[in-house]
């Protein structure tokens, strides 16, 4: 086992060199750049020049990529283009948010995902199972801004049950502590600071959860029909066991494992979804940064950390969804 | 009384949009306390229908199941879904054809032999496992302590299938199905598993329903046969009777296809002619006519009834086999 997971890190770190490598060469073959961004149409080539050389655009490719690795392996991805503050500290500041927004996403996918496509599956053809193949249908099809703006139409104009947007309603004093406004509100025992929070989470959350769960829902309703048939589920019910351990024991837990993996995917894929349902919301976090540092300023230094961000844990996320796997399914474990 | 009294048992399999498939029709025996009890024929006679049937496996949708299984003199096809659930690995146990398959391939194989006990016989997980670990002893697995622990994929087709039988005796059921329990097995492995049948349904005095095509099977194991053709019994017979003197032109193909140590060398293996396929619904005479060598007009105008026989059997036919003429 641990031999699996060293060598799981070590492909970590290649896959992130060689990601950093090509952001780094796709970046600056862009049309524009941080200088025309800074400095507009109309400045002078001297001026031009002199920035160029100051942020150190004018030197080979291979030698920006190199000091760049270096400043890495120092912890020092750089200052932001557009605010000069250490990146670390711009993506450190957005990072709580889109982490709250997410981590709620995905357990409202996981949570409801996985009971109502156990139940599709069991109740097969029934008014249940075609309600959620059609949900699930819409759910994957409509664009998630679309579904944004019109839930928060529906929630936020016409009847008043959700904030429309932000994280915190205006003239709340909300102690900061850790970021993840929710848990700050308890940890301070600001309990109205943390329902409010929560509130201002409802929206987004679903907006962010709609894909994953239709997927996760499609993914379990079609595993667990699968397990269904299995000759073992038969012999667990010539056995007389309780409906509840063939449920839990001979059934989820065999049909789950394509499902684990299905949730890593979803997982790593939510960061896209993540740029749009921030825009919608006016959630400040990664998603409104990366937009943010792309149409304002091609602000290199925050999209390069950022990306490779977005890769780490993408990776991390699959590395531990193996890893679970493994602990699931002994057939794995032997390799 | 009868320790199992299956009464005309029907199962009718209806999909929406097609027509209905009697895939066991008006099957009717007995099995007695600790009788061993075979239910021959081939693929699709409707032998494992009538077996899930008994156990009240089959799907809750797209069938109809009618006649009476009485098992102790209650009807096992009126219980209530839980109090069938009590019965079911309790009184009634089961081995299934693939035992492979048949085991959960993610759950060790101690805790799907212990789980059994702790549902019916309310032990907890750790005595559970002690008596788990006594019954793998007891059905032949070698070094029990380890395979407790240990899954599916790791023990051999034998062992597995020796697993399936202890979880399937865990509980001392008075009565055992076996479905083709040897089909997916190594010949030389056959052989064991039934030996260890044999000698367990001794041991225990379980009755045994033992559902096969294979009449060597039948020859080792059991006291009475009932033969199955097209869902319904078309000969039953004591086994030394049925051996003798097969009536039934089916039965008697079936004896006669079996390959002999002892037959001429180049001599063709004899085969019944045509396939199920070829069956006419029973509504419209004998099934097997279209294939029966000794089909005669009545068999085309209607089923034949189920007649007690002089040996104190049951046979369906209109032109049995002379006795002259049996297998040698």
């Amino acid at each position: 086992m641990l031999r699996v997971i060293v060598r799981r890190l070590l492909q970590l770190v290649v896959t992130l060199i060689a990601l950093s490598a090509l952001i780094f060469i796709w970046l600056r073959n862009l049309p524009g750049g941080p200088v025309d961004a800074l400095l507009g149409e109309r400045a002078t080539p001297e001026t031009r020049a002199l920035l160029t050389k100051a942020l150190g655009y004018d030197q080979p490719i291979h030698v920006q990529y190199g000091k760049f690795m270096q400043r890495i392996l120092t912890g020092d991805f750089g200052n932001s283009i557009r605010t000069g503050d250490p990146v670390i500290e711009v993506i450190g500041r957005a990072f709580p948010a889109t982490f709250e927004l997410a981590l709620a996403a995905m357990v409202i996918a996981v949570g409801l995902g996985i009971p109502l496509g156990y139940l599709a599956a069991r109740w097969r053809g029934r008014s249940l199972d075609h309600l959620t193949v059609v949900g699930t249908l819409l759910g994957i099809s409509i664009p998630i801004f679309f579904l944004g703006y019109l839930l928060k139409d529906v929630f936020t104009q016409n009847i008043h049950w959700f904030p429309p947007s932000g994280r915190v309603g205006i003239g709340l004093d909300n102690t900061n502590i850790t970021g993840f406004f929710v848990l700050d509100g308890l940890l301070t025992r600001e309990f109205d600071a943390a329902a409010d929070a929560l509130w201002h989470l409802v929206l987004p959350a679903f907006t962010l959860a709609t894909i994953p769960l239709a997927v996760i829902v499609r993914m379990t309703r079609a595993s667990v029909l699968d397990v269904l048939n299995e000759d073992y589920v038969r012999t667990a019910e010539a056995k007389g066991l309780r409906h509840r351990t063939i449920r839990g024991r001979h059934i989820l837990r065999n049909a789950l494992l394509p499902v684990v993996t299905t949730i890593g995917l979803q997982t790593g894929a939510l960061l896209s979804g993540a740029v749009l349902t921030e825009k919608v919301y006016n959630w400040g976090g990664l998603g409104t940064l990366i937009t943010d540092s792309i149409t304002g300023s091609r602000d290199y230094p925050v999209l390069q950390a950022l990306i490779l961000l977005a890769a780490f844990v993408f990776v991390v996320v699959n590395l531990l969804v193996d890893l679970s796997y493994a602990f699931i399914d002994p057939r794995v474990r032997v390799r | 009384m009868s320790l199992l009294d299956v009464r005309d048992l029907s199962v009718v399999f209806q999909r929406r949009g097609e027509q209905p498939f009697t895939a066991v029709d008006k099957v009717s025996f007995t099995v007695e306390p600790g009788q061993t009890v075979g239910l021959v024929g081939e693929s699709g006679c409707g032998k494992s229908v009538t077996s899930l049937a008994i156990m009240g496996l089959l799907p809750k949708r797209g069938n109809k199941v009618s006649g009476e299984v009485l098992f102790d003199g209650a009807d096992l096809l009126k219980l209530r879904r839980d109090d069938m659930r009590d019965r079911r690995g309790r009184d009634i146990g089961m081995i299934f054809q693939d035992p492979l398959s048949s085991l959960n391939p993610v759950i060790p194989i101690g805790v799907q032999v212990a789980e059994v006990l702790e549902r019916h016989q309310g032990r907890d997980r750790k005595q559970a496992l002690r008596e788990a670990r006594e019954l793998l002893d007891a059905v032949g697995i070698p070094d029990p302590d380890r395979r407790l622990k240990e899954y599916p994929h790791q023990i051999s087709g034998g062992m597995r299938q020796r697993a399936l039988i202890a979880i399937a005796l865990a509980c001392k059921p008075r009565l055992l199905i076996a479905d083709e329990p040897t089909t997916a097995l190594d010949v030389t492995i056959q052989a064991q598993i039934l030996t260890l049948l044999k000698q367990l349904v001794d041991e225990t005095g379980t009755a045994l329903i033992m559902i096969t095509h294979d009449l060597g099977v039948v020859a080792g194991l059991c006291d009475t046969v009932n033969v199955l053709y097209g869902g319904k019994v078309v000969e039953r017979a004591r086994r030394h009777e049925l051996f003798a003197q097969p009536r039934h032109p089916y039965t008697h193909g079936l004896l006669n296809s079996v390959p002999r140590l002892d037959s001429i060398r180049g001599e063709r293996l004899h085969a019944i002619r045509g396939s199920v396929a070829d069956n006419i619904p029973w509504g419209e005479g004998c099934a097997f006519a279209p294939r029966c060598d000794n089909v005669v007009d009545a068999c085309l105008e209607g089923p034949p009834p189920l007649e007690p026989t002089a040996t104190g059997g049951d046979l369906r036919c209109n032109n049995p086999v002379s006795e002259e003429v049996a297998v040698p």
